[in-house]
């Protein structure tokens, strides 16, 4: 395989992949007298378009994706893209919306996301939405700044959050940046919420709790209703952390469940390609008793028109810039539509199909740390290879060999030497099946051939990478300064 | 339409094997007074073709792309060269994620590390985080990240920053022992200096200021800089027209201490606002507080070059409630958009597409001011945007201007109520003259 360099060692003088038409008003130089201006950009890239094509093509080709294959990282919800809603969502009439454009001229799109708010609400059992937060993380800040600015208006913000020890890591993080104290509520033997220390720790000084329902090891929480119950009782709000709506969008919903706050993300249930890393959105939804402090704008309708609405006096305020992410809401609303309420319901009954298949396959092979039955994923762990001296990153890393994504390592933190896997429920039995044999395999070598697993991955574009000393002595950046010398 | 994969025949196997006759068996740990007892009032399965036909209808009321527009503040029409959505098109750009796994994410990494150099490069910082959401969330995270490098309780802002940008701050720190202050602007339209002198103190975190900033006008960041420093304050500098780096100084040889912004203008479509592209930038000193992911060089067992995902410590998934920051993903596929975009268009290109935007700005300004009725509001140089006053009611202006189909700008009022008839300009390179002229005309026709 070709290695790829970085596009500055391919970089030369007079290359060019780009051209400016000609500069049709008269050019001033004293325009810019008094301005410190720069002569040169040290470093910055000139190559030509062949090379970018071939520079960015091959780079692509050493990335796995959903597009190539199987990729069943936990708690992602890693499920095919439809490629229509990317087409629909780069219309050069969306692509070229400017955001203050006046409201007038931008209906249709006031539109999209109205809808796409009220079908949100439909699907979760919630009051009203707002769209705006970039992402998952993004959406817990807003929904933990509501209730906090809930709270507040009633005379106390209080002091502590509630967060189960299954928790992502960024409940308490959001939490912490929002002025509250994080304690964290131990999981019962079931994987659950121990009610018992839930009702010890549940005071007057404890603003909400945060849940993940089914929880992260895939779990669903039976005792919600109870749970939301205690909450209430001392005034205290139920936020739900929705990153795994996937099992259960058109079975039950948090709604229902008397959760007062939750966030969604588009890029999870609702199909949005995850980009490598981002954009997302995060929208947060709300029971009607916190509407009044949703972020602004709010979009209103009044007749057929639809406008902004600034002007809410208990508002947290504004979280982002404009709407929020436009584009990828387009695409999940695309993708709502395109399912209707049965194809919704499917989603959740395959995806919970497909991992039950893959826990009952592999249930002999890897420690099932908790029992209990699992929805969209199911968390093994190491215990069993660890008495060959192999780790979950082994037997991650020997995966790659076989073509396969690996599942979510060392998450959740209740569980050692995690393995968290989430098919979702577009994958055909026969990926299903590739995943399960590999993992079989992987299993048989742990105990004959654990040197194998050690030095894995064997075929990938690199090999294990040392990523202590990327650590120790960080090369954040390539250095203009230091090639120069190299090459001279 | 349904993008499962399964067979009919595939799904009894798969039942039978899990023990099950029922899907709904699967569900049997929700307790049923929870489960749906009704189908939820959802619009009928949509197909492809009534995909494209309701997307069809929705943007058929989208009037705005008819007129000619000159609307900047915060969000730029530039011209995407193809093969940026070509290239970032890819499914193998679009469909993985988070480069947890680096053996299979070489291309993602090796892509977010040319992006941090590209971005170290213009901003002139020592090092660059992997993205973050938009500028308005950049800029409040460089408060956050000010306030725990220096503990300090007061943030001072310029009036002048993005209005969007100083409210989202102000959510961000309503509940962060932060006070934010306002700093006034000059005749000049820059920071009004004598204001920032008896404002800032030894209590003061950090100077945030936007350059070229709201009202278009290019801030003297050196000055301001020094003060910062005299105090032990931080210089934040916010670019949110990031084109301007491409011609002027870079912040970072004049003293910014951080450097944030919005780079939607490095060929991520306007998109109604949305999603774009938080970049930020600082000193190699701050490192251990920068928030976001930064990607790292490392090398593999056999010794070849490859990146990784590095520093995570500072990160929530490791360090939970004391992490820098709660943020988890960035903004990695618009980050690619801007990195393809920045490598096609080099060093010269982006010259030469900052040059004409100054020049096209300047030409429309000057151009615009021999109108009567109209007038230059500040005297300091600009970069692409530019305020104008009116001797008639804006609305008014606005409303004969729409009638000629042209949006001329944004009216300034609802954002400083001082600035009565005053209207915020942008021109870019995708204006050709004759557009210019056209607006010229039309403006000394609504004033006659």
């Amino acid at each position: 395989m070709i290695r790829e360099p970085l596009i500055f060692e391919l970089s030369a003088k007079g290359k060019k992949a780009f051209s400016l038409q000609q500069l049709d008003v008269p050019s001033k130089k004293e325009i810019l007298e008094n301005i410190p201006t720069r002569n040169d950009i040290e470093g910055f890239p000139q190559v030509s378009e062949v090379e970018i094509v071939r520079h960015f093509t091959r780079l692509s080709q050493t990335n796995h994706c959903v597009d190539i294959g199987f990729y069943p990282l936990g708690s992602c919800t890693m499920k095919y893209s439809p490629k229509i809603n990317e087409k629909l969502a780069s219309s050069p009439d969306f692509m070229l919306s400017h955001p203050l454009a006046p409201q007038d001229l931008i209906q249709g799109n006031l539109e999209i996301l109205k809808r796409t708010e009220e079908l949100l609400a439909e699907t979760t059992g919630m009051d009203a939405f707002t769209l705006q937060p970039s992402a998952g993380a993004q959406g817990e800040l807003v929904g933990m700044m509501l209730i906090r600015a809930s709270h507040e208006e009633k005379g106390n913000p209080r002091k502590i959050v509630l967060i189960p020890d299954s928790a992502h890591g960024t409940n308490p993080s959001s939490a912490h940046i929002c002025g509250y104290q994080v304690r964290e509520i131990k999981s019962n033997e079931k994987g659950t919420i121990n009610v018992d220390d839930l009702s010890q720790n549940m005071t007057e000084d404890v603003a909400a709790l945060m849940i993940t329902n089914p929880n992260t090891l895939g779990v669903f929480e039976d005792e919600i209703k109870k749970i939301a119950y205690i909450v209430h009782a001392k005034g205290g709000f139920i936020y739900m952390d929705g990153a795994n709506m996937n099992a259960l969008a058109g079975i039950c919903r948090p709604g229902d469940m008397n959760v007062d706050v939750i966030h969604l993300n588009l890029h999870k249930t609702f199909s949005t390609p995850h980009g490598g890393g981002g954009p997302g959105a995060g929208p947060v939804g709300v029971k009607r008793k916190l509407e009044p402090f949703l972020p602004i704008p709010v979009i209103e309708r009044e007749g057929n028109q639809y406008f902004l609405d600034i002007d809410r006096p208990q508002s947290i305020g504004r979280v982002r810039s404009f709407f929020g992410n436009f584009a990828v809401i387009v695409k999940s609303l695309a993708y709502i539509l395109s399912l209707g309420f049965e194809g919704l319901k499917e989603i959740s009954e395959i995806a919970v199909l497909n991992s039950n298949y893959i826990r009952k396959s592999l249930e002999k092979d890897y420690y099932l740390k908790y029992e209990s039955p699992t929805l969209h994923e199911c968390v093994f762990s190491d215990k069993f290879q660890r008495e060959y001296g192999i780790q979950n990153i082994d037997i991650a890393k020997r995966l790659i060999d076989f073509g396969l994504h690996p599942p979510t390592m060392s998450f959740p933190l209740i569980v050692h030497g995690a393995l968290m896997i989430e098919p979702t429920e577009t994958e055909s039995k026969r990926d299903l099946d590739l995943f399960i044999g590999a993992m079989k395999q992987i299993a048989k070598e742990a105990k004959e051939d654990p040197k194998i697993l050690k030095s894995a991955p064997h075929i990938s574009y690199v090999r294990r990478l040392d990523e202590t000393s990327a650590a120790r002595n960080p090369i954040l950046k390539w250095d203009y300064q230091t090639d120069k010398v190299k090459k001279e | 339409m349904s993008y499962i994969s399964l067979s009919d025949k595939d799904k009894k196997e798969m039942m039978k094997a899990i023990g099950i006759s029922s899907l709904e068996e699967l569900f049997s740990s929700i307790p049923e007074e929870l489960k749906l007892k009704n189908a939820l009032r959802l619009p009928q399965a949509h197909t492809e073709q009534e995909l494209m036909c309701y997307f069809g209808k929705a943007r058929s009321k989208n009037k705005y792309s008819e007129y000619l527009s000159f609307i900047g503040g915060g969000a730029y029409n530039h011209y995407i060269p193809f093969i940026v959505d070509y290239l970032s098109s890819r499914g193998e750009f679009l469909t993985p994620y988070t480069p947890y796994q680096p053996e299979l994410s070489q291309g993602t990494l090796q892509i977010i590390f040319e992006y941090q150099t590209v971005i170290s490069q213009l901003t002139g910082m020592d090092i660059s985080n992997a993205s973050l959401y938009d500028g308005a969330s950049g800029a409040a995270e460089a408060v956050l990240m000010a306030y725990r490098i220096k503990g300090k309780p007061k943030v001072l802002m310029a009036k002048t920053l993005h209005p969007q940008y100083k409210e989202v701050i102000k959510t961000y720190v309503r509940n962060v022992p932060i006070e934010t202050e306002e700093i006034d602007y000059s005749s000049a339209g820059r920071i009004d200096f004598e204001n920032l002198s008896q404002k800032i103190d030894e209590e003061t975190s950090a100077v945030v200021f936007q350059s070229p900033n709201f009202i278009g006008v290019i801030e003297n960041i050196k000055k301001i800089s020094t003060l910062s420093h005299k105090h032990q304050a931080l210089s934040v500098v916010v670019v949110a027209e990031p084109i301007s780096l491409g011609i002027l100084e870079a912040p970072g040889k004049l003293g910014a201490d951080i450097v944030t912004g919005e780079a939607q203008s490095f060929g991520i479509p306007l998109n109604f606002g949305g999603p774009y592209l938080g970049f930020m930038a600082c000193s190699r000193g701050f490192l251990r507080q920068l928030p976001g992911r930064i990607a790292g060089q490392t090398t593999d067992v056999e010794g070849r070059k490859g990146f990784v995902l590095t520093l995570s410590t500072r990160e929530q998934h490791i360090r939970r409630e004391r992490a820098t920051s709660n943020i988890c993903t960035n903004q990695a596929w618009c980050a690619l958009r801007a990195t393809i975009f920045l490598e096609t268009i080099g060093k010269e290109g982006l010259k030469e597409v900052a040059w004409h935007n100054i020049q096209k700005a300047n030409y429309a300004l000057e151009k615009l001011c021999y109108v009567k009725g109209v007038k230059k509001k500040f005297t300091g140089t600009v970069f692409n945007e530019f305020v104008l006053q009116f001797s008639r009611e804006w609305t008014e202006v606005e409303n004969f201007l729409r009638k000629k189909n042209i949006i001329a700008a944004l009216g300034l009022e609802k954002y400083y109520p001082e600035l009565k008839n005053c209207a915020l300009f942008c021109i870019t390179e995708v204006h050709k003259k004759e557009d210019i002229d056209t607006l010229v005309e039309a403006i000394d026709e609504s004033l006659r």
